[in-house]
């Protein structure tokens, strides 16, 4: 999923401070699994900001409502009819939503709450950790499964650094060392053969060659 | 006449190579670089100069490095991947020939949340090893990454670092393999203390093979107090000082304990001699240059081979 932390309320009230008529829009997917900006999130957050604007005696209306994804027009457009009453829509959905949304309201305002941060999993309760980069070309398979680009603080392909001990990764001890992973993966599996030969240099421009990337599927247009 | 790496002639000619370290200064000043490299010059065969180490800015190695050449002495570049894309280092391999400097050294690169530069964006676009390789592939095939030729190869002699002390223990001589493939001709190590564990790494080394593909350098730094044992012991990553070390430094007194890291230095070069398979020392004394004459001689490897 996409993981997102909300933003410190200081910075969402001075996005906010110069609209009288808001609407809390949250998204029912990754930020929502992720507890930052599902139902739940969204009514926080205008409680918060209800209760902040009564305190600083604000003349200010605060509406919520939650999309299913906010990245899907289908689902976007169900604020096609509420749009027009409100000054400004505070969106709890990730980067894309965000965007995704102020693509079709063109002339409305729309500022993020929350700070996208990665795609991760859920790791325990409370804890997500980051294991994609979503780089373009899945190498997983060389790997035993754990990503050198992600979770190894170099983006090594070719084995660990000179600072790992005791399993840890030095630039954080609270995270295994990737490579540690990796080769003791392989060598139950029997596969350490998988790391003898160079990995050649990755292919960046299947993350960033170009710009943003796109995925066009002609099976799927019609 | 093109001249060749002195740091290779030694090597091939069977001599016991000793090599150094030079830290480039946190400003523009050449001086302290000549006068680093007029203090090592005749007692080693050839300087490294090391790239903006632990992600602290300093002046660059590739600057350091011609000041170096200029003054006769035969540097070795450290490079490291963290700060420039392949489109950059290439090119400065390509520049760094071009002024003579017959040496280089492919390395990662500490961190860069470790310097004084932490939000900056660590770059890893290729790794050290893939630098080994592409440089092999631009000496000796004449190309860059993606196959297009160079006018001219760059002349270098491709060295890369080792770590026998860091985890996991029996994957780190697969890895130097990795790196023998790779096309590195020459090694130095991480700093040996721990001598147990360096020689079941040579074990390694040697049943592998790899003693005879490529020149291993064993890596020295002389403490200079019992404290600074402690410290490297505890906070810095892949490094492993035994406890019996730490003990031999608090045993002397204060004023005593630089001179008895020396003594531990000198040691250790000399057991390292006597290793199948090590063809010679690299000192860094971090600043502190000035202590490898004392070591260079009291090892009875001084004078330095003319090659």
């Amino acid at each position: 999923m996409i993981t997102a932390e909300r933003k410190p309320i200081s910075e969402i009230k001075e996005m906010i401070a110069p609209y009288k008529k808001i609407l809390v829009v949250g998204c029912g997917s990754c930020v929502a699994e992720c507890a930052s900006g599902g139902e739940k999130e969204v009514g926080l957050l205008a409680s918060a900001l209800r209760m902040d604007s009564k305190a600083s005696g604000k003349d200010v209306e605060i509406k919520e409502m939650t999309l299913d994804r906010q990245c899907v027009y289908e689902f976007i457009d169900q604020l096609t009819d509420v749009v027009d009453q409100y000054d400004v829509i505070l969106s709890l959905g990730c980067g894309a939503g965000v965007q995704a949304v102020a693509e079709v309201f063109p002339k409305v305002h729309i500022v993020p709450a929350l700070n996208t941060t990665f795609i991760g999993q859920t790791k325990e309760a409370g804890l997500w950790i980051e294991n994609c980069r979503g780089c373009g070309d899945c190498k997983l398979g060389f790997f035993a499964a754990v990503c050198p680009v992600t979770r190894c603080a170099k983006g090594l392909f070719n084995g660990p650094c000179g600072g790992s001990k005791t399993d840890r990764c030095e630039v954080d001890p609270d995270v295994p060392c990737a490579w540690q992973l990796i080769v003791s993966r392989l060598e139950d599996m029997g596969r350490l053969d998988l790391l003898c030969k160079v990995h050649p240099p990755a292919d960046w421009s299947k993350q960033q060659g170009k710009g943003p990337r796109k995925i066009y599927r002609e099976d799927q247009r019609s | 006449m093109m001249t060749e790496s002195r740091l290779k002639k030694v090597l091939q000619s069977g001599n016991f190579a000793v090599t150094a370290e030079c830290g480039p200064p946190k400003g523009a000043d050449p001086e302290v670089i000549k006068s680093k490299g007029k203090i090592l010059k005749d007692y080693v065969d050839s300087v490294n100069v090391t790239d903006n180490q632990t992600g602290v800015v300093r002046l660059c190695s590739l600057a350091a490095c011609a000041l170096l050449k200029a003054e006769g002495l035969d540097p070795v570049l450290q490079m490291v991947t963290r700060d420039r894309n392949r489109i950059a280092l290439q090119s400065d391999v390509l520049g760094a020939s071009a002024l003579g400097i017959r040496n280089i050294l492919c390395l990662s690169g500490d961190h860069q949340s470790f310097g004084n530069q932490p939000q900056a964006k660590g770059v890893f676009d290729i790794d050290s090893i893939q630098f080994v390789q592409t440089v092999r592939t631009m000496r000796d095939a004449g190309e860059v990454i993606g196959g297009d030729k160079l006018t001219e190869p760059p002349h270098l002699f491709i060295g890369a670092a080792a770590n026998p002390f860091a985890d996991p223990f029996k994957y780190r001589a697969a890895r130097l393999a990795t790196k023998v493939d790779a096309g590195a001709e020459f090694i130095q190590t991480q700093c040996i203390y721990n001598l147990d564990r360096f020689k079941q790494w040579m074990d390694l080394v040697r049943d592998s093979g790899l003693d005879s593909k490529v020149y291993i350098l064993g890596g020295i730094t002389p403490l200079k107090s019992a404290r600074m044992a402690e410290y490297m012991a505890k906070n810095v990553a892949g490094m492993d000082v035994p406890e019996e070390i730490i003990n031999r430094m608090k045993s002397v007194p204060a004023k005593e304990q630089r001179q008895e890291g020396v003594k531990i230095a000198v040691e250790t070069v000399q057991a390292l001699q006597a290793i199948k398979g090590v063809h010679g020392v690299h000192i860094m004394a971090i600043e502190w240059e000035d202590v490898v004459q004392q070591i260079v001689q009291e090892a009875k490897l001084f004078p330095r081979p003319q090659v």
